[in-house]
């Protein structure tokens, strides 16, 4: 039963002494602020991150050719050509495989006119770019022919556009790759940042061919460091793995007891770890904030005490002429409320304006959810309970002669 | 079994105190029954226990042995939630030092107990600004306590104990700190109230103030020493 003179009384009581108010309410202000801009930093940090997941295309393995040991030196992954163009096809044919690109990578200089820029070449299959969802901007991408043919062919970045092009349309102009010419049949969407912080639009695809024979060169044809594979779902993704490393050994004649020559990777599962990792890491971020909270409601619990004592006489007062225990305790339980919930308000807004001044300044990903506002609101209020209830209880267990001598 | 027709009935009530020095009576074996309608004033020597004795009779503290009904209902048998209800609706205390609250207008400490009592706040206001009324002080409704004269804040608290239409008004010492022409104004308003019935118990040390009631008892060192009407008490006290 909160009626309408408690909440004037409670108001009244904390405009008698303003300043008091102000301090006390400092604290919750600044616990409500921030734990509302750590939130609002941790959700950006969890978008960004679920962006770049999107972003890299979903159900995804990747598959690596084994290592080689030459004179006791281990090579790494990717360095044995164990991994073939055909075994690719193989797995295109597993149940719960949606499509296989091969991946064959080097780095070159392109030149377009005066311009001249470094990059990533990418020698894959045309499929690429649909498995790992990614559109075509302008143009169209190479074709199964370019790649039977090895046509000097390419699909650029937009970065890679960009730094070579300018502002004209690259589709139809020729580049030089290596001192190839290449004709470019298309440019890529924008794709940003990958999960660990790479440029994705700083690329250039070709076809696999191409970047073997007239590129690279190899002294294995058909041999590749990997595969991408994406499965139809991510619920197909266990088995398919299972059935990728029986096929795969079985196809490269491995003993049973023999060490695999490839490598399965499935890059689903590492993102998601790492999306865990950023809600960890936000939580902690709004533990830490919470402290803060903390103390600003031990201030509150400070005043309350205070405040009671001082007002012992008004207590002994208002119980002499018939206030129950439980009408004291409401009355300062609704003024520990209502001073943390006015904390809290000012806090929120605060805690946004930080955030925009945040994202403004120093572009700082923030992402303010009504959620972590309607929290803030229900945890100031739970603080005002928790910490003025001792105090409010003190007063209502007071005895009204004792009150009443009180000077 | 208690009276039932008394208001106020006391059999061997006795208070003491825990002190170090062990345990110190204040009231020993007091009995006394108030019928309703009664003005009765309570005098005796200070540190007799009047106010022990007049703060257990307002349920603001409790008797360490005995017995007490107030219109026939056993006090000692009621949780704090009921005496807080006796406190709001049957009994109106007026103290010596008028405790009203400083920042709330008259209108608001008047209605106060009603606040208590669960009205609405129409009729609260109301009721509060008809007491000021009749206490005499219906053009200082909206006024502070500490802008008003000490005989005015008296009558303010007076209304605030009458506000809830109680049965009996307990003062202590209600003209202690006022002049003696307030005082009898104040005394006035007593008898009026009493005459319109409700029962009137009072502490002074004013012969003049006793007076204005019509049945005295006297308290000595814990004891109630003698009990009459007005007049012979005077003389008993001389
Ligand atoms: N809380 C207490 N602890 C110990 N002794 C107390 C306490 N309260 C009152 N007393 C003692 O009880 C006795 C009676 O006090 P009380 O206030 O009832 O006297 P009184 O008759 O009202 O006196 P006065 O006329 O001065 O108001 C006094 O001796 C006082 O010292
Ligand atoms: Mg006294």
């Amino acid at each position: 039963m909160i009626s309408g003179v408690m909440t004037a009384e409670a108001w009244r009581a904390m405009g008698a002494n303003r300043m008091r108010t102000a301090l006390t309410m400092l604290g919750m202000v600044i616990g409500v602020a921030a734990v509302v801009l750590m939130m609002a930093i941790g959700q950006g940090a969890q978008d960004d991150v679920k962006a770049s997941i999107n972003s890299m295309g979903s159900n995804l393995f990747i598959v690596l050719s084994g290592s080689t040991t030459s004179g006791g030196v281990r090579m790494g992954g990717g360095a044995a050509p164990t991994l073939t163009v055909s075994d690719g096809e193989a797995i295109a044919e597993l149940p719960g495989v949606e499509a296989v690109a091969p991946v064959h990578m080097g780095t070159a200089q392109l030149v377009y006119g005066p311009n001249n820029w470094s990059t990533t070449v990418l020698g894959t299959t045309p499929n690429y770019v649909d498995l790992r969802s990614w559109p075509i901007a302008q143009g169209a991408p190479f074709t199964d022919s370019d790649v039977r043919s090895a046509t000097r062919v390419a699909l650029i970045g937009q970065t890679v556009a960009e730094n070579l092009f300018g502002g004209e349309n690259p589709v139809g102009r020729t580049i030089r790759i290596k001192q190839n010419p290449f004709l470019v049949v298309g440019v890529l969407s924008e794709r940003g940042q990958s999960l660990d912080g790479r440029d994705q639009d700083d690329t250039v695809m070709v076809p696999w061919t191409t970047a073997q024979r007239k590129l690279f060169g190899t002294p294995f044809p058909g041999a590749v460091r990997s595969l991408m594979v994406r499965a139809i779902s991510e619920d197909a993704m266990p088995r398919l793995e299972g059935a990728m490393t029986e096929l795969l050994r079985q196809r490269h004649h491995l003993r049973p007891d023999a060490d695999a020559d490839f490598m399965i990777r499935n890059l689903t599962a590492v993102a998601e770890s790492m999306a865990e990792t950023t809600r960890i890491m936000s939580l902690l971020l709004g533990a830490i904030a919470s402290v803060s909270l903390l103390v600003g409601g031990i201030g509150i619990m400070n005043i309350m005490l205070v405040s009671v004592t001082e007002r012992t006489r008004e207590i002994g007062i208002r119980i002499a002429i018939g206030a129950r225990p439980r009408d004291i305790r409401q009355q300062f339980l609704l003024e520990a409320v209502m001073m943390s919930c006015a904390g809290c308000l000012i806090g929120v807004m605060l805690g946004v304006g930080c955030a925009v001044l945040a994202h403004s300044l120093a572009q700082t990903s923030v992402v303010i959810t009504g959620k972590s506002i309607v929290l803030a609101f229900c945890v100031a209020a739970m603080v005002g309970i928790f910490f003025g209830f001792y105090p409010a209880n003190k007063a209502a267990r007071m005895e009204p002669i004792a009150a009443l001598r009180y000077e | 079994m208690p009276d039932r027709s008394a208001v106020i009935r006391v059999e061997r009530l006795s208070k003491h105190y825990e002190t170090p020095a062990g345990p110190f009576p204040v009231l020993k074996e007091i009995d006394l029954t108030v019928q309703r309608g009664e003005f009765v004033a309570v005098m005796g020597p200070s540190g007799s226990g009047k106010s022990t004795f007049m703060n257990i009779l307002g349920c603001l503290d409790r008797p360490s042995s005995g017995g007490y009904w107030l219109d026939g209902e056993d006090v000692n048998g009621l949780d704090v939630d009921q005496r807080a209800g006796l406190r709001n609706r049957t009994i109106g205390f007026v103290f010596q030092g008028f405790n009203l609250l400083p920042r709330m207008t008259l209108t608001d400490n008047v209605a106060l107990p009603l606040v208590y009592a669960g009205l609405a706040r129409k009729e609260r206001d109301g009721r509060a600004v008809r007491v000021l009324e009749r206490v005499g002080l219906g053009s200082y409704v909206g006024s502070y306590p500490n802008r008003i004269s000490g005989g005015q804040q008296q009558r303010v608290a007076i209304a605030r104990a009458l506000v809830n239409d109680p049965r009996l008004i307990l003062a202590d010492e209600p003209t202690g700190n006022l002049d003696s022409h307030t005082s009898e104004e104040i005394m006035a308003l007593f008898g009026e109230l009493n005459a319109g019935g409700i029962t009137v118990v009072l502490v002074t040390h004013e012969p003049d103030i006793a007076a204005h009631a019509r049945r005295l008892v006297r308290f000595l060192d814990g004891r109630i020493v003698h009990d009459g009407p007005v007049g012979q008490g005077r003389e008993a006290g001389r």
